[in-house]
């Protein structure tokens, strides 16, 4: 593949992480929005595999199945049982309205682009272009966490925004050493077992998934 | 040829050919559902019917319902007219640019809302205040999936952003594809198509653009009806061909125009194929969703746009 081409198909690839972190918002329903986390995941291990492939890294081919296993797959099944056997609300109770919610993603994803202009400059990688996309993801993850009700939702916002740091890594330095690559998804596998016990812990003592239940009782 | 009356004929063709396309969605979606289906003609022999019958008008209507359809077609007719169909470079296309275009198709929806509420009934101004929500969603959407096109060829002419598509080729951009989905889900709510609104049925409660026009007859109608026809070939043809121009012609030579033609036909025929797929697949939307259907179409050409700006300028 020549060089033109790749870059283009790696800017598509971050264009489409783009997209799907603003379908991650935009979503109603609990399921469609793990099917689009699961996608995410996996549009996340193809551009890996994709700049793996255009850097000669051999590393990040592992990391990139490492994603794919992770985030594509694992991670969305283990919180799609969660909502199966604790018979979560089916509808996403977001804080702010959707399109109100879109408004300042939009905002937020020209704050990005601004505020990625100089780091930008430094790069000479292939991929320097996709730093603002990644800086975005991470700010439209961190959105999703402030404006949803229930913790369901915020930890996919959380996960969103880890991928996100995964791919601004990727697309900054051409990832992270394999080691604390390693580290990071074994924490994060760590964080999501957890996080299932916080679910059923604040489900059983407050009856609802709904964190405001809980500053009730502050 | 003549660059000018090669231009003229296109025109013509645009108005001319816009109840066969017509005729030919019906015909797919009608044979995707295993029915026969009407003939193709049909259309042509639905005008010709509704051209032969008397006018009725109502009692309280005034000038404006008299006038409107003769505005909507000449309106449409004009739009029509300025989209390079076949050919690239035509003189008419220099005298009005994208937002004249929208501009012109914005004169004939006002003055349909206008007619609808003119008479006074319930359904008529029940369509115009539902069009009027709606269009003013849907417009913003349209122009900035064009302002994405016309960003990537620095200009707002249609020659010249055919022109330029041309030139870079096949290539990989995620804006122009982020800008296409959004004008493909735009060109079905203004067109009224399934899932926002269903240009078959008279049902009360759901029609948008059928409520405004349920008070004509005779030949006004047959104007309306053929001005939609034709705004739908002109959305087609926008699509196809600021989109996808390859085979359109450059010169206006003969042999070159006839591939022009058949490419353009070709394009359109995949398109249709594509909106009576959908349409036989997918169910009428609530009402109420479609706000949120057009507010995603408008975020979407925003992505576009911003991606644009991030992705192919990028820094230098």
């Amino acid at each position: 593949m020549s060089l033109v081409l790749l870059q283009q198909v790696i800017s598509m690839a971050a264009a489409m992480l783009l997209l799907i972190s603003f379908a991650l918002l935009a979503q109603r329903r609990m399921l469609t929005v793990l099917h689009w986390f699961a996608i995410h995941g996996v549009v996340l291990a193809a551009t890996t595999a994709l700049v793996a492939y255009s850097s000669g890294d051999s590393e990040l081919y592992i990391s990139a199945a490492i994603t794919l296993a992770l985030k594509g797959m694992l991670l969305p099944w283990v919180l799609w049982k969660i909502i199966l056997q604790m018979h979560v609300h089916r509808e996403v109770e977001p804080l702010v309205n959707i399109p109100v919610t879109m408004l300042i993603a939009a905002a937020l994803v020209l704050f990005s682009f601004q505020v990625a202009i100089p780091i930008e400059k430094l790069s000479h990688l292939l991929t320097r272009n996709t730093i603002a996309i990644a800086t975005a993801s991470v700010l439209l993850g961190m959105l999703m966490m402030i404006t949803r009700r229930k913790a369901i939702t915020q930890v996919v916002g959380f996960l969103a925004m880890e991928n996100a740091l995964f791919f601004a890594a990727i697309g900054a330095t051409y990832g992270m050493p394999l080691v604390v690559e390693l580290g990071v998804a074994f924490d994060v596998l760590i964080a999501s077992i957890v996080f299932g016990l916080f679910f059923y812990h604040i489900r059983t003592t407050f009856e609802s998934l709904d964190l405001e239940a809980m500053e009730e009782r502050r | 040829m003549n660059v000018l009356l090669t231009n003229i004929a296109q025109a013509v063709l645009m108005v001319l050919a816009a109840p066969l396309a017509a005729g030919m969605i019906k015909k797919i979606k009608a044979r995707l559902q295993n029915r026969q289906g009407a003939s193709v003609m049909q259309p042509y022999r639905d005008l010709r019917k509704l051209f032969g019958k008397e006018v009725l008008l109502a009692e309280h209507a005034s000038w404006i319902f008299r006038a409107a359809p003769y505005v909507v077609f000449t309106a449409t007719v004009m739009a029509a007219s300025v989209v390079p169909a076949v050919i690239v470079d035509s003189p008419f296309a220099l005298t009005a640019d994208v937002i004249a275009l929208a501009g012109l198709l914005a004169i004939s929806r006002f003055f349909t809302a206008l007619a609808g509420m003119d008479i006074g009934t319930a359904f008529g101004g029940m369509g115009a205040s539902r069009e009027m929500t709606f269009s003013a969603l849907a417009e913003p959407a349209m122009l900035m999936s064009i302002f994405v096109l016309s960003v990537v060829a620095q200009s707002t002419n249609l020659s010249t952003m055919i022109h330029h598509v041309l030139q870079t080729g096949l290539v990989l951009y995620p804006s122009i594809a982020f800008a296409l989905i959004a004008m493909l889900m735009v060109a079905v709510a203004e067109n009224g198509r399934i899932p926002i609104d269903n240009p078959a049925t008279h049902l009360e409660l759901t029609m948008i653009h059928e409520a405004m026009i349920l008070e004509y007859s005779g030949r006004h109608l047959a104007l309306i009806e053929w001005a939609s026809q034709i705004k739908l070939l002109l959305y087609a043809t926008l699509i196809v061909d600021l989109f996808f121009p390859w085979g359109i012609a450059v010169s206006a030579h003969l042999p070159v125009l006839a591939v022009a033609l058949l490419a353009w036909a070709l394009k359109l025929l995949m398109l249709f194929l594509l909106v009576a797929l959908m349409e036989t697949g997918l169910a009428k939307m609530r009402l109420f969703e479609v706000p949120q259907y057009l507010s995603m179409a408008f975020f979407l050409a925003l992505l576009g746009m911003f991606t644009h700006y991030i992705l192919e300028v990028g820094v230098l």
